[in-house]
């Protein structure tokens, strides 16, 4: 198959009950689609891919996808599923060869394609296995392969780091990005993880019940984080007065078992939901009017008892805030 | 068709009947049951003369069995629970003396004729039009009606074999009847059965192949004077007239 | 072995019913090996009714396998994947001949496809009448197998799931090639138990045969034919027949086993 005219996404997708949202993205742009579970994301991608009902329009590379309708088949898509999904029957080589050859080329050609690809994720050797004889990263990868031999215009990856183990997550992570970057369509990257976001996208989009929440650069969305979920994802406190955000970091934040003196004027009062080691300090969940995280040093936590079920007042200098319109 | 069984043990087919048997005895002093095995082309005949003796005998029940006869002979050999024996042919009851209480007396006769469908598709006038192109049924040669078959159909050869062997005279008037077959070669008595349903063509030597009906009470009956009795009603005027107009010949 | 023996016995409330079951099982089968008369056994097998039966009970079966993978293979992906109307009542219609009686199946055909059945003066005018003839044999055993057969590809192809054949249009696959790379190699198990299957219930079919086909030796007459039309005459020879026919499949079945039927 021919490359394609890239020139980018322009979507507006309805999915009844679940999902309305409008995404653009440049040809070359690698868009990672954050949000909490049930938020919509599988569904963004599956409404894209042609697998579920949805209203609205897709545009992909200068042609529609929606008027007409075009199959999944004609889609020129690559999917990589969150469980990978390699033919069972088939080996790593027979997997990747299985898109170039269904699109008419010839077996030998495609073959040539598939080890090429393998090679490139650093799989080459294992191209006889079946998946049941690879490990959960060696058979992401193939699954990688497999969607980019097809030469797509759009490529869906749903979660691909669910269920790795971290190293092999990180080096998997690391060599994706170099993909990515010489991956001339749009790509979306659906996952859970801000590390995901932040390594491999060019733009962040934030689903939130269906609807987009935020949209902006990673570097944008991680300081002025507009969501709960996000600001736990990246590790922010974030409190929504009118119609202006206030977020700071755990780190900023003051603990003590009694009301402060002075003037500060953010401080709350909670009872420890957890406590938990986070890199060099331990992470405190308190609930009280909202719900926050304090970082302690291990010392402070022992010193003052910090364990679940422990009363403590929070506080925060105004310097440590930054406030942003809520728009 | 109705007595097709499956290729069983004839030991497992006595249990059969032994277990209906054994399930309602004694459940009842004052009825008394006798059980008549009959060949399948005796249905109509003895199921009729079966009411005319409950009838005539108060409190008495006939339990009927019909099969082939060469499944009954077996049946009564093994010592199947049953009190009266008749057979299609002479030699099935021989085959079944070690169980019979009395020596066998012949009630009826029946001959072989050509049946053809009321429509008789393939105009057949008299036995010469069998031939090359007619789909004719007979009984395979191992049923008593088959060995009978195959000797009228060498002794006047019609120039074509058969399209198929049935199990039974039943199932080749079936197929008769049905219009599946062409002819078929049934008995006297099966044909007058079916009624309008067919047309009877003579087959030529078939009184040179008379199959004899023989009767006989069985030792194992428990009953022996009812056996008896119902023998003779087979063999008196009330039973042969029954016979007759069911299209059997005189003993 | 350890683990029964940590567990504890086998209770007896079900060790009784599994003995009788498996009794009820062997004993026959036993019995006819024992009742057989072994003597006459060779000449029985080499004998011309009995070889025309055997070959023609081979090809029959063998015909009906085909048929049914022929036919059944594509019926069991539509029903497993292709939602129409009337998706339900047609699996309902496939599985009957499953529960009817083989003579009812014999009369069905014979109504459908008999000399004077719906479809026979159509095919009279055409030159063809199946009654009496092998193809008659082969559509009356494919009609009584073919269930078997459907329902356990369609099985199979529903456990395998749709998900595959989603991740083959998304690579660009047609659903003919999906079909053939994918669907198929996927529900491969359930193929070849079907095909077992249809053909063991090939092989003792005769109720529907005898009924719709006839009973001719070397044309219609099936061992088991030969076995039924033996019994009534001659209940000894029909036991050595049953233990030829008996013999027959069980090495028949032992080579697929070892061929095919254990390879996962």
């Amino acid at each position: 198959m021919a490359d394609h005219a890239v020139s980018g996404l322009d979507a507006r997708v309805y999915v009844e009950g679940r999902l309305d949202a409008a995404l653009t993205a440049q040809a070359g742009q690698v868009v990672a689609v954050i949000g909490p579970n049930g938020a919509g994301k599988t569904t963004l991608l599956r409404a894209l891919a042609g697998l579920v009902q949805m209203s609205g329009s897709v545009r992909v590379a200068g042609e529609s996808w929606t008027e007409p309708p075009r199959l999944v088949r004609d889609r020129g898509l690559g999917y990589v599923f969150q469980d990978q999904s390699l033919f069972p029957h088939l080996t790593a080589l027979d997997n990747v060869a299985f898109g170039p050859r269904a699109r008419g080329v010839r077996r030998r050609d495609a073959e040539a394609t598939a080890r090429a690809w393998l090679d490139r994720l650093g799989v080459g050797d294992l191209s006889s296995r079946r998946p049941g004889e690879l490990s959960g990263g060696q058979a992401q990868r193939v699954a990688i392969a497999r969607a980019l031999a097809t030469r797509p215009a759009l490529l869906l990856l749903d979660e691909p780091f669910a269920g790795l183990d971290v190293g092999v997550a990180t080096a998997l992570r690391l060599e994706l990005a170099r993909h990515l970057a010489d991956y001339p369509g749009v790509a979306l990257l659906v996952t859970h993880d801000a590390i995901d976001a932040l390594t491999l996208a060019d733009r962040v989009v934030v689903l939130d019940r269906g609807r987009v929440a935020q949209e902006g650069t990673p570097q944008d969305v991680a300081a002025r984080p507009r969501t709960d979920h996000v600001a736990r994802l990246v590790g922010l406190n974030v409190l929504r007065e009118g119609e202006v955000l206030r977020s700071f970091s755990p780190r900023a934040v003051t603990v003590s078992l009694h009301r402060p003196e002075g003037s500060a004027r953010h401080q709350w009062h909670g009872v420890v939901l957890s406590a938990a080691p986070h890199g060099d300090a331990v992470r405190l969940l308190v609930s009280g009017e909202h719900e926050l995280l304090a970082d302690v040093t291990p010392a402070a936590a022992g010193e003052l008892g910090l364990a679940p079920g422990r009363q403590v007042w929070l506080s925060v200098k105004e310097t440590a805030v930054q406030a942003y319109a809520a728009d | 068709m109705s007595s097709r069984r499956s290729p069983v043990l004839a030991s497992v087919a006595g249990m059969a009947l032994v277990l209906p048997l054994a399930a309602c005895g004694g459940d009842d002093g004052e009825q008394r049951t006798i059980t008549v095995l009959a060949a399948a082309s005796l249905t109509e005949t003895f199921t009729t003369l079966a009411a005319d003796f409950e009838a005539a005998h108060e409190g008495v029940r006939v339990r009927l069995a019909f099969d082939s006869s060469a499944t009954l002979a077996e049946q009564a050999v093994g010592g199947a629970p049953a009190d009266v024996l008749a057979t299609a042919d002479t030699t099935t009851m021989d085959s079944a003396a070690d169980a019979l209480a009395a020596d066998p007396r012949v009630f009826a006769t029946n001959t072989m004729v050509l049946v053809v469908p009321a429509d008789n598709p393939a105009d057949i006038r008299s036995f010469d039009d069998l031939g090359p192109g007619v789909d004719y049924v007979v009984c395979v040669d191992t049923a008593p009606c088959g060995k009978v078959a195959a000797a009228l159909l060498s002794s006047a050869d019609p120039g074509a074999e058969p399209a198929s062997l049935e199990v039974d005279v039943k199932a080749v008037l079936a197929k008769v009847t049905s219009g599946e077959a062409d002819a078929g070669l049934v008995y006297a008595s099966d044909a007058v059965a079916a009624g309008d349903a067919v047309t009877t063509v003579e087959v030529p030597g078939a009184d040179a192949q008379v199959t004899t009906y023989p009767i006989a009470p069985l030792d194992q009956s428990q009953d022996a004077e009812l056996a008896r009795q119902f023998v003779d009603l087979v063999l008196d005027e009330e039973g042969q007239q029954v016979l007759r107009d069911a299209g059997f010949g005189a003993p | 072995m350890t683990t029964a023996r940590t567990l504890g016995r086998p209770p007896l409330v079900l060790l009784v019913p599994a003995a009788l079951a498996a009794a009820l099982l062997v004993l026959p089968l036993v019995s006819l090996v024992l009742d057989t008369p072994w003597a006459t056994f060779l000449d029985r097998l080499g004998s011309r009714e009995v070889g025309e039966a055997l070959r023609l009970t081979a090809v029959a079966s063998g015909a009906t396998v085909v048929a049914c993978v022929l036919l059944g293979t594509p019926l069991a992906w539509l029903l497993a994947r292709v939602d129409f109307r009337g998706r339900a009542v047609l699996r309902a219609a496939v599985t009957v001949p499953l529960v009817l009686p083989p003579v009812v199946a014999g009369v069905a055909l014979v109504t459908a496809l008999g000399r004077t059945g719906v479809l026979g003066p159509l095919l009279r005018e055409g030159g063809v009448s199946l009654p009496y003839t092998t193809p008659a044999v082969v559509i009356a055993h494919t009609f009584v197998s073919m269930p078997f057969y459907v329902l356990s590809v369609e099985g199979a192809m529903r456990s395998a799931g749709e998900r595959y054949d989603v991740v083959a249009a998304t690579l660009g696959a047609s659903r003919w090639t999906t079909f053939r790379r994918v669907t198929l190699p996927l529900a491969m198990p359930g193929v070849l138990a079907g095909a077992v299957l249809a053909w063991a219930r090939s092989l003792g079919e005769f109720g529907a045969t005898i009924t719709f086909a006839g009973n001719y030796p070397g044309t219609t007459q099936t061992m088991p034919s030969l076995i039924y039309t033996t019994l009534q005459a001659d209940p000894e020879v029909a036991r050595t027949l049953s233990m030829i026919l008996l013999l027959a499949s069980v090495a028949i079945l032992a080579a697929l086993r070892n061929r095919w039927l254990t390879t996962p």
